[in-house]
């Protein structure tokens, strides 16, 4: 099927398909899934502008829907969800005006593949050392009991404390997150990192954004994957419209990926309660390796799939 | 495999394959009847067309979400 506004030719099949293997991602692990959705666009041909953009109108439709299911369990602050939209709108304006720029200078398929081969490997990494962390840890919990793991948790808290003790004005409190007091620029300097990823790579860049609100700012996960999900709406919303006026959104693709994304998201999220545990993080270590060789297949051969 | 996974296997298959009906069908509609609509919006009226690119795909997610929610409700129903 021809889709005009991307000039590009990809069956409606292919795109339900992915949506339905993001879907699954999603309710499954909890991550967005542009580092699948990304290079299987491009796999299509379609250029690297156009599938940033597209994704970012796709994980809007993707988040309303999660952080409805959040709102109502309360796993989500609101003031914090404000405040870091500001920063990943920030971020998000110029991911897409470098997009615009490597766009303009006829090498945004080049850059932004090489990029994304960086980021996918580095996912891969984390996720394979989080989950051998979290089976030992799972181990020497049944050896030393609850010790072992209040001294993990301990062993990451220490970096939020340092951040809660800098006294950069304004400060703020977060009492929803159980935050006393904060700097706002804090706030929002990790909101506009996650936000440049976002825009350069699209998607929500809840890779970068996720560890760095529990690890950083010190925000229980729970509520960090419910605010993360309420701000992505926001930010990703700017995010479209951004990349829509700019001429790199083709809704039309990002549509017929939804219609898949929301039987995969039912299927991922009734999943996990058959499927629980760090073997199964340590499953999903291939997936961004398959989005890098997807994009280095790509790069090298020039041809789409 | 025990008794509650394979119905809830059965139901996702039944959901699946109803669901597979509906979309094809919204496929046809949408991009026969908005698909020239979208591109000529796209080209004139960029802003416009980012506007409605965003109420697009909030509106479909919450319908798709609502149509999933339901079928499966349906299906399980009938199966218990």
């Amino acid at each position: 099927m021809f889709f005009p506004i991307s000039n590009s030719q990809i069956s409606p099949i292919y795109l339900a398909i992915v949506g339905f293997l993001i879907g699954i991602l999603g309710g499954f692990f909890g991550v967005g899934g542009s580092f699948i959705a990304g290079p299987a666009l491009r796999a299509m041909g379609v250029d690297w502008n156009f599938a940033v953009g597209t994704d970012l109108a796709h994980i809007v439709g993707k988040s309303v829907v999660a952080a409805k299911r959040h709102r109502a369990l309360g796993n989500v602050d609101l003031k914090l969800g404000l405040i870091m939209a500001l920063g990943t709108i920030g971020g998000a304006e110029c991911g897409a005006q470098f997009i615009q720029m490597l766009k303009r200078a006829g090498n945004v398929n080049l850059v932004v593949s090489i990029v994304s081969i960086v980021i996918y490997i580095s996912i891969s990494a984390f996720m394979l050392w989080e989950g051998l962390r979290t089976l030992q840890t799972q181990s020497k919990r049944t050896e030393a009991g609850r010790k072992a793991l209040k001294k993990d948790e301990s062993a990451f808290q220490h970096i939020a404390h340092a951040i809660h003790r800098l006294r950069l004005p304004p400060m703020i409190s977060l009492p929803v997150s159980g935050v006393k007091a904060i700097s706002l620029w804090v706030i929002l300097a990790v909101a506009f990192i996650g936000g440049l990823f976002s825009g350069f790579l699209g998607g929500g860049a809840g890779y970068i954004r996720m560890p760095s609100m529990v690890y950083v700012l010190g925000i229980p996960t729970h509520l960090a994957v419910g605010t993360d999900l309420f701000e992505i709406i926001i930010s990703a919303s700017y995010g479209t419209f951004s990349h829509a006026i700019k001429g790199n959104v083709d809704i039309l693709i990002a549509l017929v990926m939804n219609t898949g994304a929301a039987v995969g998201a039912q299927i991922g999220a009734i999943s996990t309660q058959y499927f629980a545990g760090p073997k199964i993080r340590l499953a999903f270590v291939p997936l961004p390796l398959i989005g890098a060789a997807i994009v280095i297949y790509t790069l090298m051969t020039g041809h789409k799939f | 495999m025990n008794k509650e996974t394979a119905k809830t296997l059965r139901a996702f298959l039944i959901e699946l394959a109803i669901y597979a009906v509906l979309v094809v069908g919204y496929f046809f509609l949408v991009l026969h009847f908005l698909g020239g609509w979208l591109y000529q919006l796209e080209i004139h009226h960029r802003y416009a067309y980012a506007g409605v690119a965003i109420l697009l795909i909030i509106g479909q997610a919450v319908v798709l979400e609502n149509v999933t929610t339901l079928l499966l409700r349906i299906i399980r129903g009938r199966s218990e």
